[in-house]
């Protein structure tokens, strides 16, 4: 008769490193049931499921597990874990493989915009006078071509402003253009508004990257310049 | 910031909440007659961070009494499921940048069934990933459908839109409100 595996006495190590740090993400917890699977649009990729992942966690099977590529599949997305009768913090775990991997082997898109987020403040990598110079360019040109917007006030580091927006580098990088609507509505409601332009991009990829000294970085230099030079007690994400 | 409990003197907001707290105090004057006779349908994203992520609909259900306030409430069709629920589009937590494309694309054929379900011709993403990733698989798996930006839209409804701010708009809304 086949014996029973005993979890107890299996080597898992990573799941013990991840319990550590995370005591309340619960993979011992796991009843099987799937719910986590049958909800989670990464399911079967790779062949790879989320409830497969725990049970290869909790088998001790790391070496699989670590070198899987299906944590970049894995969107974060939490499905998982709100749907789960046992609370288990799977996108935590992914999280945390991905933080396993050593940074100059994770994937070299997400790589690439999170280092250029450290070093420009974008993950386009715009340096901030190019994001001022094309934000101060485009808005002009509405004032000039667009009757009723004469007025219209855009500004970088208008220090007192009330709000302070944050806009998705994509934007002025590479369609301009769509900034002006929200501008526009901006301006209906006679709001007091400025961009910063320190960490000024409003996507973070260093937390997809899973880099969370690059991350709490970027989060740490933003939350300086809008508290001690822009003294603004309002920070409005634009998405 | 709460991850690494970094102190912080403001206060963090959606632009979403804004806009309708701002509609509903009668600062923003929008309506959705420039779609009456139109009947133009859309639908939603609903992006995870601020849908399922934050633990509450209060967002996502500012979202949609924006979007309904804009195109009209008849033409307005939601996603099965939806807020708290939806399906991630498949651009989140990198993977527009992670270099898996086909497993990408794979996952968003969940988005790109639950969005073509709707009839709808135009998807609102008032996210960027989101934007990103509705758009690529709806070339990817050939659907009929246009994805905008919330801002433009309300900027369509305001009649205030100019022309070179029509990138994302089909056809059938190129000329409305010129």
């Amino acid at each position: 008769m086949a014996e029973a595996i005993k979890i107890d006495n299996l080597d898992a190590d990573f799941k013990d490193e991840v319990l550590s740090r995370i005591p309340d993400a619960n993979f011992d917890l796991c009843l099987t049931c799937g719910t986590c699977t049958g909800g989670c649009p990464a399911s079967e990729q790779m062949n790879m499921d989320p409830r497969k992942l725990i049970r290869m966690l909790n088998l001790g099977m790391d070496d699989e597990v670590l070198k899987h590529d299906w944590m970049w599949v894995c969107s974060m997305c939490q499905r998982c874990v709100t749907a789960c009768p046992m609370n288990i913090n799977i996108p935590a775990l992914v999280y945390a493989l991905r933080a396993n991997v050593p940074r100059e082997k994770r994937p070299r898109g997400i790589l690439g915009s999170c280092d250029q987020h450290i070093r420009t403040g974008s993950a386009m990598g715009a340096q901030k006078d190019d994001f001022e110079f094309t934000v101060l360019d485009v808005a002009e040109e509405i004032r000039e071509d667009y009757p009723g917007y004469e007025g219209l006030e855009v500004s970088v580091d208008r220090v007192g402003a009330h709000m302070v927006l944050n806009q998705n580098s994509r934007e002025p990088v590479t369609e301009p253009e769509e900034m002006g609507p929200l501008w526009k509505v901006l301006h209906e409601v006679e709001a007091d508004w400025t961009y910063p332009s320190v960490m000024w991009g409003g996507e973070n990829y260093c937390m997809f990257l899973a880099d969370n000294e690059g991350w709490r970085y970027i989060i740490e230099e933003f939350v300086h310049h809008i508290d001690n030079n822009l003294k603004s007690p309002l920070v409005v994400n634009t998405e | 910031m709460r991850r690494f409990n970094i102190p912080h003197k403001f206060e963090l907001v959606t632009i979403l909440e804004l806009y309708a707290q701002w509609i509903r105090e009668g600062k923003l004057k929008v309506n959705s007659d420039w779609n009456k006779d139109l009947g133009v349908k859309f639908t939603v994203q609903d992006p995870c961070n601020i849908a399922r992520k934050v633990g509450t609909n209060k967002i996502v259900d500012d979202l949609r009494f924006v979007i309904k306030t804009v195109v009209g409430e008849e033409n307005f069709i939601d996603t099965v499921p939806n807020r708290g629920n939806n399906f991630c589009c498949g651009g989140g937590g990198g993977a527009l940048q992670a270099g898996f494309p086909d497993e990408r694309r794979a996952y968003g054929r969940i988005k790109f069934n639950q969005i073509k379900e709707t009839g709808a011709t135009y998807v609102i993403a008032p996210c960027h990933n989101c934007h990103g990733q509705i758009e690529d698989i709806g070339e990817h798996y050939g659907g009929n459908y246009h994805v905008v930006h919330l801002w433009t839209i309300i900027c369509l409804a305001m009649g205030k839109l100019s022309d070179t701010e029509r990138t994302y708009l089909g056809p059938d809304l190129a000329e409305v409100g010129l």
